[in-house]
């Protein structure tokens, strides 16, 4: 074509010349920078709030009123078992040292010892983990796979000039959805599935049919709640400009709002979504207690009822990684699916 | 004031729709188990029969019995009061202390205390408040009073943002800065003006953050962490069922309902009273009615062959009308619009915003949404209908054939796609391209567009490109096919100058170069009187006139297109004179008169402009006019000062 060698831009006496307005926007320093700049901010951020967390796990041992130890071991242990095992426990030391022995502790990866069963806590821990983690993982990328095909639909259904029906319906089925509880729908399908029509195993993590009742009432509220933003957020897309010009390429229906639509969607849905993400971390606790999962779930909940505070202390603490790395995931994949979000937080 | 009727009115809304009032429905039989429970059956919850222990569901026990014989539902409708209760202590404390942390940031004067509060509260919120009350349930011990402070203070992060953001809105509003210039303290400002706003999203919130604090004291008392015995709550009696649950699943499932009844009422009317007085608008716009055959419009245009052959035109629009459904019925910004472009012409549409000109160009590109219905006697480009069921055909021809180029280039760029995929991607669907020629052509064209580097450039993001090199970028994903035609809409308003002119000299290049037809659309007559050879300029969903760029200063007929030329300092003749503005405000579609649209403004309208519209007609220049008085009295018209004396 030969517009290519028209000489362009000479009417512009005093302008800058075509090059000119944005070059040293293509200068790799610059480019580069707001990357280094994002991750020195995360990883800042990220230490404080291990700081913060780590503090709080030890100093929940010392705000509980009274003497844990006794309170743990029953007003009929004896003193001198109650005195040995405050000594071991190191809980007779002035307070900072206690701190200093507890991070010292921690960075060697001892978690202390379980009143209950004497075991190091950090086995417990190691031991139950698994199963946690397998479910909340399980239970993610179910809530993922039901509500990205879902809320979508229902966005393109709903897209302006579309679906009011179907909007009001869509939206009060997510909202009751989202309601119901994870440990309620976990008791109504035991009774359907395992109590009525006796199909699933109803307790344990032995066979591949125990995960899907377990993981299923972990899912289904999230997928509400996230089917919910997913439909939202498409709806605003698809009014956007960048969208009007895929159409104007009259790309297939399906690339403008898979192609160009989704992707931006979901990132701002993914932003949400990351506290959804978080709570399912939560969620876990309740749904193996449903399903004596053998989990960190009914594990904190047995050693809260017991008293067993270094173990309480340690899930805790393992809970608390587990939201934060959860956390950080979710905002380092938002920065690589849209640069700008790195920018955008001041 | 109109505030309070208008605040009654959203809130009778509310429970109009049908969402609310079930809601509400829901919640007031909530409330009345909850008052009325432990008075009217405490005394058959509390009866134990050890003759039917664990008995199942009866015409006596319609939930059955449990461990000690007792009437489950009896016990269920007894445990309302106390499982509200400990639900709205709860969500009191984090309501307390939300406040006071949230409104801290406030008091503290945004100062380095102050962004230490709110991060604190920004990581607490990112935390699952079930975590927080498990660390509370902890250090408060097991037992009712633990678990209304651990639910309790769980939620006040949230809260605290919630306060936060809403402090931080209201702290900017005018008053609350004169309260402050006015030496008043920060305390006082944040109760006398600050707090009494934040009641009615407070409630709000309050509500839904009730339903949730009820189920999470159900969870808890169902770990066995809540409420003990002999105390119970609906969670303490869903815990003795599930143990149970094979012998009387009825037990776990009366208190489950009633949670869920409970949780879903108060969740369901927080959501509606949200969405009602969120949203001032109740009544959004209705689905769309079929398209009825309407009387003829009175503006009605008629066949204009333009005199070229046929073979010559790239665009036919013949009585083009927009219309989207208003509140109000139908409303209809464009009204009959007639016109074709030409291999090689340069089309201008010139109009104040609201015109229609942006929607004409819209519609004829097929990109309006499926909000507005478009009707036209012929709408064709390159010969092809583009009425018709959009085609696989279709699609490429106007993929291939026709040139879009929007008027803001910050948001017409997808923000997370790379530049070069977004204009190889007109190559791999329309073109057959494999990516890497796709990649290659993208390259070349923006080299045509003269950005530099552009084999770097393709890998950037569109946040990295300047406004004048995205808008050439969208030039150049134009080209990435062969365009017979060019529409860009208002393509340099959101320009710095001195890249306005740029841009311009490129659209005009380009279409040189190629004999391309180009439709630009402006408000600005000086832009479209520079790069186009013909002008259509159009008021309130009409061309009232079409012309010749030439004629443009000297021989304009219609008087709105004089007031605009006059409004130009360097297209009237006098710079010295003052500016002209047309006075009054242009019609809009909803209030369309019945005669000339302009007349209202006209300095020549006479009791037949008011009466009725005048048609489009064609002019001794070979142009169209749609004015009874074309070409009257131009001193009165060209002088701006005379303009406004005559409207005022
Ligand atoms: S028709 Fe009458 S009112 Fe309308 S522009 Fe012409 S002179 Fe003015």
């Amino acid at each position: 074509m030969s517009a290519t060698t028209t000489p362009i831009g000479h009417a512009a006496p005093a302008g800058p010349t075509s090059a000119g307005p944005g070059a040293d926007a293509a200068h790799p320093r610059v480019w580069e920078r707001p990357w280094a700049r994002f991750a020195v901010r995360r990883l800042g951020r990220l230490l404080v709030s291990l700081w913060v967390l780590v503090t709080a796990s030890f100093a929940m041992i010392h705000l509980i009123p009274g003497d844990p130890v006794r309170g743990a071991l029953g007003p009929t242990a004896p003193a001198d078992l109650v005195a040995a095992r405050r000594a071991s426990l190191g809980l007779d030391d002035p307070i900072l040292v206690q701190y200093a022995h507890y991070l010292r502790s921690l960075s060697t990866g001892d978690l202390g010892t379980s009143l209950g069963s004497q075991l190091p806590v950090a086995d417990i821990v190691g031991q139950r983990l698994p199963a946690t983690l397998l479910l909340g993982l399980l239970g993610f990328l179910l809530a993922v796979a039901i509500a990205v095909p879902l809320g979508t639909l229902a966005g393109v259904l709903t897209r302006r000039g579309h679906g009011r029906r179907t909007e009001l319906g869509f939206t009060t089925s997510s909202i009751v959805i989202a309601t119901v509880p994870d440990f309620l729908l976990g008791v109504g399908l035991v009774y359907v599935f395992g109590v009525h029509l006796g199909w699933l195993p109803v307790a344990g993590n032995e066979s591949a049919s125990a995960y899907v009742l377990p993981v299923v009432s972990l899912a289904v509220g999230p997928a509400a709640i996230l089917a919910r933003i997913v439909r939202v957020e498409l709806v605003e897309v698809l009014d956007a400009d960048y969208v009007r010009t895929a159409r104007a390429k009259r790309l297939a229906p399906w690339k403008v709002y898979l192609g160009h639509a989704l992707p931006n969607a979901l990132t701002s849905a993914l932003t949400i979504g990351g506290l959804l993400l978080g709570s399912m971390v939560a969620g876990t606790v309740l749904v193996e207690n449903v399903f004596a999962w053998p989990g960190l779930g009914s594990t904190i909940v047995s050693s809260i009822l017991a008293k067993d505070y270094p173990l309480v202390q340690a899930i805790v603490l393992v809970y608390g990684i587990g939201v934060l790395v959860v956390n950080n995931v979710v905002d380092v994949v938002l920065a690589l699916l849209d640069p700008r979000s790195m920018i955008r937080e001041d | 004031m109109s505030a309070p009727t208008s605040r009654a009115r959203a809130w009778r809304g509310v429970l109009t729709t049908p969402l609310g009032a079930t809601a509400a429905v829901l919640l007031a039989l909530v409330l009345a188990v909850a008052v009325l429970g432990p008075v009217l059956w405490t005394q058959s919850a509390d009866a134990v029969d050890t003759g039917n222990i664990l008995g199942a569901p009866s015409g006596e026990h319609w939930a059955g019995t449990d461990n000690l014989g007792r009437d489950i539902v009896a016990r269920v409708l007894v445990a309302g009061r106390l499982s509200i209760l400990l639900a709205f202590a709860a969500i009191g404390i984090a309501i307390g202390v939300g406040l006071l942390l949230g409104s801290a940031p406030f008091l503290l004067g945004n100062g380095r205390a102050a962004r230490l509060v709110s991060a604190g509260v920004n990581v607490a919120v990112a935390f699952p408040g079930l975590l927080l009350a498990l660390f509370f349930a902890v250090v408060f011990g097991v037992g009712a009073t633990g678990a209304v402070l651990a639910i309790g203070l769980a939620g006040a992060p949230t809260f605290a943002r919630l306060t936060q953001t809403l402090v931080a809105g209201l702290a900017g509003r005018e008053y609350v800065a004169a309260a402050r210039v006015a030496g008043v303290g920060r305390l006082r400002i944040l109760v006398r003006h600050v707090l009494p706003n934040l009641r009615e999203p407070l409630v709000v919130n309050a509500t839904i953050g009730a339903g949730s604090s009820l189920l999470a004291f159900a969870g808890l008392s169902f770990l066995g962490l809540g409420v003990q015995s002999p105390s119970y709550d609906w969670g303490r009696l869903l815990y003795d069922g599930v143990g149970s649950l094979y012998v009387n699943p009825a037990a776990a499932l009366a208190p489950g309902l009633a949670v869920l009844v409970a949780g879903l009422a108060f969740n369901l009317f927080g959501e509606a009273v949200a969405k009602g007085l969120g949203v001032t608008e109740l009544t959004g716009p209705r689905v769309r009615r079929p398209a009825t055959k309407a009387a003829p419009e009175p503006d009605e245009q008629r066949d204009h062959s333009e005199g070229r052959p046929s073979a010559d035109v790239v665009l036919e629009v013949r009585d083009l009308k927009v219309s989207f459904a208003g509140r109000d019925g139908q409303l209809r910004p464009v009204r009959g619009v007639s016109f074709s472009v030409h291999r090689g012409e340069a089309l201008g549409v010139v109009g104040e915003s609201g015109s229609g000109k942006s929607l004409t160009a819209l519609a004829v590109t097929r990109l309006l949404g499926d909000d507005a219905t478009v009707e036209a006697e012929r709408l064709r480009l390159l010969g092809q209908d583009l009425l018709a069921e959009a085609t696989p055909a279709q699609r490429r021809l106007l993929g291939t054939s026709l040139a879009m180029v929007f008027q803001d280039p910050m948001s017409s760029f997808n923000p997370t796609r790379r530049i070069g995929r977004q204009l190889a991607e007109v190559g791999t669907e329309h073109q057959g391209m494999t990516r890497a020629e796709a990649m290659a052509r993208a390259v070349d064209r923006l080299d045509a567009v003269r950005v530099s580097d552009a084999a770097d450039r393709v890998r950037q993001y569109p946040h990295e490109f300047s406004g004048g090199m995205r808008q050439r970028a969208m030039i150049g994903m134009g080209l990435m096919g062969s365009p017979s035609l060019i529409v860009a809409d208002e393509p340099t308003t959101a320009l710095d100058v001195t890249v306005q002119q740029q841009v311009l000299d490129l659209l005009s290049a380009i279409r040189d170069a190629d004999d391309l037809a180009l439709v630009l659309i402006s408000h600005d007559v000086t832009v479209v009187g520079e790069v186009c050879d013909r002008v259509l300029v159009m008021y309130a969903g009409r061309i009232v006139e079409d012309l010749a760029t030439a004629d443009l200063a000297t021989a304009a007929q219609h008087p709105y297109t004089r007031a605009l030329v006059a409004a130009v300092p360097d297209m009237a003749t006098d710079v010295s004179e003052p500016l002209a503005t047309i006075p009054g405000r242009p019609v809009g579609p909803a209030d369309t008169p019945a005669g000339c649209a302009y007349a209202d403004r006209c300095p020549l309208a006479d009791v037949r402009c008011r009466s009725e519209e005048p048609p489009l007609e064609r002019t001794a220049a070979g142009g169209r006019v749609a004015c009874w008085h074309p070409g009257g009295e131009p001193d009165v018209v060209l002088a701006g000062p005379d303009l406004r004396r005559v409207e005022r």
